[in-house]
């Protein structure tokens, strides 16, 4: 078991349940982890180490950071970059939402607290429910500061990697890029019909490529979201 | 390709559009955003996302759509999620197994 110093140490801290701290530190480290494929992504796609290093530490959204660099390194334009990434990053303002009134915090505090909210430190305070709110706040905190801390580590390692490699598609890059994507869609096709949907958007992106300019077949899917998921239910 | 000037304008926006969002979340008022539709079309919008993503960064060569060793990389992938491999693992598989179609081909 790594960090156990760590783990004393936040333990004297706050009374913080055991079991919170485990499953922060273990969420941290894997996800964490999961920082070196998109170092190497950020190179491959023609980012410097310090362009690729900057958006894990202030962009700080693995799904925002991996659109950008997988939009701009296919040639679309920033704006384009920008959109889909932007697209992507709204939930983590829904996640905002969830989590202000139970954090409570104000001023550089919350400043931070905004920084780190994302899918991993909202799903692991929500999960620990059931331990109360202090609970749920300690999750929050050590999950968001501790994947933001492997999450950074990770990148440099892999941008470092990756630039020493050379040719991306020589040492599988090039796959290592829409491998993460379907990584990160894997989870969220629960039922049929997201799964349809998912097929949709992979046909409607590649019947548009010939015809539009790179980036935007991506973002035109986000239509296909927005016509099934406002119309009347 | 897109010049360094570009791509720094990628990472300042990306930067600022990312960080707006999720203080706009922590600073306006809860009842907003509520509406079950924005919430269910929130959950659809990654899903549309990364899935042209994963399409694109497969499928394309510029405009042209072509298939080559990435899609080997896809497909070894797609056996290694649904073999329920961790994250990281999967993406080295997907690597290993498209450069080395890459290699031999």
């Amino acid at each position: 078991m790594p960090n156990l110093g760590l783990v004393r140490q936040n333990a004297v801290v706050s009374a913080t349940p055991r079991s919170t701290i485990r499953d922060s530190l273990s969420v941290s480290v894997t996800v964490g982890a999961y920082g070196i494929a998109f170092g190497a992504a950020g190179v491959a796609a023609g980012f410097s180490i310090l362009q690729t290093c900057l958006l894990s530490l202030l962009t700080f959204s693995g799904a925002s950071q991996f659109a950008l660099v997988g939009v701009m390194g296919a040639g679309g334009t920033a704006i384009s970059g920008i959109a889909t990434a932007a697209l992507l990053g709204f939930r983590n303002g829904l996640y905002g939402l969830r989590m202000s009134p139970l954090l409570k915090v104000k001023g550089a505090k919350r400043l931070l607290a905004a920084h780190i909210t994302i899918d991993e430190s909202t799903g692991v305070a929500l999960s620990q429910e059931k331990l109360g709110e202090d609970a749920m706040r300690s999750g929050f905190w050590l999950t968001g500061i501790g994947v933001f801390t492997f999450w950074n580590m990770f990148t440099i390692a892999g941008a470092f990697g990756a630039q020493a490699m050379g040719n991306p598609a020589a040492w599988g890059l090039d796959a290592a890029v829409p491998a993460a994507f379907l990584g990160l869609v894997w989870p969220r096709l629960t039922s049929t019909s997201d799964r349809l949907l998912s097929v949709a958007a992979m046909v409607l992106a590649l019947a548009l490529t010939p015809f539009v300019p790179a980036g935007l077949p991506i973002i035109a899917t986000a239509f296909l979201a927005l016509a099934i998921g406002l119309r009347r239910l | 390709m897109n010049s360094m000037t570009m791509m720094w304008w990628g990472v300042i926006g990306t930067s600022v559009a990312a960080y707006a969002l999720k203080f706009l979340g922590h600073s306006i008022p809860h009842r907003y955003l509520e509406n079950p539709k924005i919430q269910k079309t929130n959950l659809l919008i990654p899903i549309t996302l990364l899935s042209a993503l994963v399409a694109v960064q497969t499928f394309a060569e510029k405009s042209r759509i072509v298939i080559d060793h990435r899609a080997i990389g896809l497909a070894v992938a797609a056996i290694a999620l649904k073999s329920r491999v961790p994250f990281p693992v999967v993406v080295i598989l997907a690597a290993m197994g498209s450069a080395l179609v890459y290699h031999f081909s």
